[in-house]
């Protein structure tokens, strides 16, 4: 009986494995579409708003081309230090908590000296909020060396965690206390102290995704070019050649989930001195799952992550703009993110093994 | 506050009813696991199964099609899981996250227009004599029938697993897929059929909270049961009975917390919500921490993708 079978690759295919993301974006759409059109939507239109309009379309360019950027920034920064962990085999999926708590770190670092005015702020609530995500990512991380408890697991637990920590923060002891008894602290935004406003005008840049841009460099170079970057992938391709080779596993562990960590926390403060301009109850809004969408999608390589991160933020803004002009539910494009991932992860087979037609044979 | 407000028979009643979803859908993991297949995908399943759930037992008004399409669309979405994972041989960790992501998404998608809605009722099963007790009537026997499913449940799959040929192959596949393959045994199609099991499970696991617990249908509803589960699943070291061990005690700590809430604690409601994330990590060190043991129990292949070498 003639059959398909796969075949293992001697080595990873390098063309495939660019040519994948690619495959499953076009496929995401036809599939996306067929969900489109199961909501009484016409696909071919729905489609181009999504991922068309906002870039092309003169009526919303003005307005939706700067949110590309405001919207990747934080996918970027945050899937650049997973990738750093996802490459050698240490799982952080909990980047959505330790956005939210650098936010909070970071955050009541400037409230606490509000109203002085000083440039000395923005920088200082930086650090506190790459601090707080660092610290919220040493948990799970030490657990796991120390007790060697299940990293995916105690992280994921902790965005549950950290949710009700910025609520309790939001109607707590950084509410505004001259908010009206509402929820949510004072606007960051607002405050020239503390604000991280638009550095160019029209182009949507604020200091996070300047940070981004910098982490995708740093990431390039200690990838490609340290011997920590070399160390973490052998790691992760060759957990007993690296022990061999002298790398110190648990050490590895906390390295990448410090940096995630950071980098997660750092997001969270951009996200609320700039675009999101308060800590309120949902301030988490699920940049930490998608990134991790987004470091896949990108191959865990900076320079992929950078154009994966842009294609999310075109989701998200085409989304919002299906939202508006077709009535396509929210929901819609969340369904729609995580099939890509499916879908990146499906054709990836190609990459690993080659199709052959053959006999049946007695394995 | 008024500890002597809390009524603790309530409170022990209710245990059963809080630790169901969490049971089934643990129980389901510890069959895919032993299988050696780690799906991350089980809070998307479980969601899935939530909204579909409702909305099959609110348009049929019949609980018992409610639960039939929980549980098969749980096991339709496991199966996406299953083909990626044992066809295409994707990493199981990232494909488990995958699923739980386009759950969370799709569940929202369909639940839209049963949002407010009031869903069927489920009815209580008295068992008879039984629940006319006084004391352990009310707190054992006086439950619906989906909780006593899910004890027979335990029940079929520690006779499964341990006193079973079939039981002992699925066993033999989680320790070593190759060894098993070089025996002649089907193992995709073996983990196949254990992944379809485990949807299925998660998917009956939501229905119970979106139809019982709850009953109504709210965006992401399930909050974080389904990582509860999998971390159940890690607590009983892979055995039923320890499971349900497991699960009962965080169904009852639970149910505590939430009347701590009633009785107007002088803390946060906030604070206490974080209560079972934080109980789960710490079981999880505690089971860790002693000296492997939760290593011992973990099936060997756990998570790693068998290929057919030919």
């Amino acid at each position: 009986m003639a059959v398909i079978a796969l075949e293992r690759r001697p080595a990873p295919s390098a063309v495939w494995r660019w040519a994948t993301p690619p495959l499953a974006v076009l496929l995401t759409m036809l599939a996306g579409g067929a969900m489109f059109a199961a909501l009484g939507q016409d696909p071919l239109i729905a489609i181009r708003t999504i991922f068309w309009d906002p870039l092309f379309a003169e009526q919303f360019a003005s307005y939706a081309r700067p949110q590309l950027l405001v919207k990747a920034g934080p996918l970027i920064l945050i899937a650049i230090g997973l990738a750093m962990g996802f490459r050698a085999g240490v799982w952080n999926i909990g980047a959505e908590g330790q956005y939210i708590v650098g936010a909070i770190c970071g955050a009541a670092a400037g409230l606490a000296l509000y109203p002085a005015d000083t440039r000395l702020i923005l920088p200082l609530m930086a650090l506190a909020g790459a601090l707080g995500g660092w610290a919220w990512a040493m948990i799970p991380a030490l657990l796991k060396t120390r007790f060697g408890t299940n990293e995916i697991l105690v992280s994921l637990l902790l965005v549950y965690v950290a949710e009700q920590l910025v609520a309790a923060m939001a109607l707590g002891p950084l509410r505004n206390p001259e908010g009206g008894g509402f929820p949510g602290s004072r606007n960051l935004a607002r405050w020239e102290s503390s604000a991280n406003p638009e550095l160019i005008a029209g182009t949507g840049m604020h200091w996070g995704v300047v940070t981004a841009f910098i982490a995708v460099i740093f990431a390039y170079v200690i990838f490609t070019r340290h011997l920590a970057g070399f160390q973490i992938r052998l790691m992760g391709e060759a957990p007993r050649a690296a022990r061999f080779g002298g790398v110190r596993p648990g050490r590895l562990v906390i390295l990448c989930f410090g940096v995630s960590g950071a980098l997660a926390g750092l997001a969270g403060l951009f996200e609320v001195t700039g675009p999101a301009g308060q800590l309120n109850i949902d301030f988490g809004a699920g940049y930490g799952f998608t990134a991790i969408i987004v470091a896949f999608l990108g191959r865990l390589h900076p320079i992929g992550i950078l154009l994966a991160g842009l294609l999310m933020a075109l989701t998200y803004i085409g989304g919002e703009l299906a939202q508006l002009m077709l009535g396509l539910p929210a929901a819609a494009i969340q369904a729609f993110q995580g099939m890509l991932l499916f879908f990146l992860l499906g054709v990836d087979v190609f990459t690993n093994y080659r199709l052959r037609l053959g006999r049946r044979r007695i394995a | 506050m008024d500890l002597s407000s809390i009524n603790w028979l309530l409170l022990l009643a209710s245990l059963m009813v809080a630790s169901t979803p969490i049971l089934l859908a643990g129980l389901g993991e510890l069959v895919v696991e032993r299988a050696g297949v780690l799906n991350l995908g089980v809070e998307g399943m479980m969601i899935t199964g939530a909204v579909c759930g409702f909305a099959i037992g609110f348009e049929t008004g019949s609980a018992v099609w409610g639960f039939a399409a929980a549980a098969g669309a749980g096991a339709a979405l496991s199966l996406v899981f299953g083909v990626l994972t044992q066809v295409l041989m994707s990493n199981q960790v990232a494909t488990g996250l995958a699923l739980t992501l386009f759950g969370l998404g799709l569940s929202s998608l369909i639940g839209q227009g049963y949002i407010g809605e009031r869903g069927v009722n489920v009815p209580d099963v008295p068992l008879g004599p039984l629940a006319d007790l006084p004391v352990i009537g009310p707190i054992l026997f006086r439950h619906d029938a989906v909780v006593y499913l899910s004890l027979l449940l335990c029940l079929a799959i520690w006779l499964f697993l341990y006193r079973s040929r079939a039981g002992l192959v699925l066993r033999s596949v989680g320790e070593s897929a190759q060894a098993a393959h070089a025996l002649g045994t089907k193992v995709v199609r073996i983990r196949l059929t254990a992944i379809a099991f485990g949807g299925a499970c998660a998917g009956l696991g939501g229905a119970y909270i979106s139809l019982v617990r709850v009953p109504q249908w709210t965006d992401g509803m399930t909050a974080g049961a389904g990582w509860i589960a999998l971390a159940l699943v890690v607590f009983a070291s892979w055995r039923p009975w320890r499971l349900l061990l497991g699960a009962y005690l965080f169904g009852g700590l639970t149910v505590l917390q939430l009347n701590l809430q009633a009785a107007g604690v002088a803390l946060p409601v906030e604070y206490l919500s974080m209560a079972p994330y934080i109980l789960t990590i710490l079981v999880l060190v505690i089971i860790s921490s002693g000296r492997g043991r939760a290593a011992l129990g973990a099936p060997a292949a756990l998570g790693r993708s068998f290929h057919a070498a030919a």
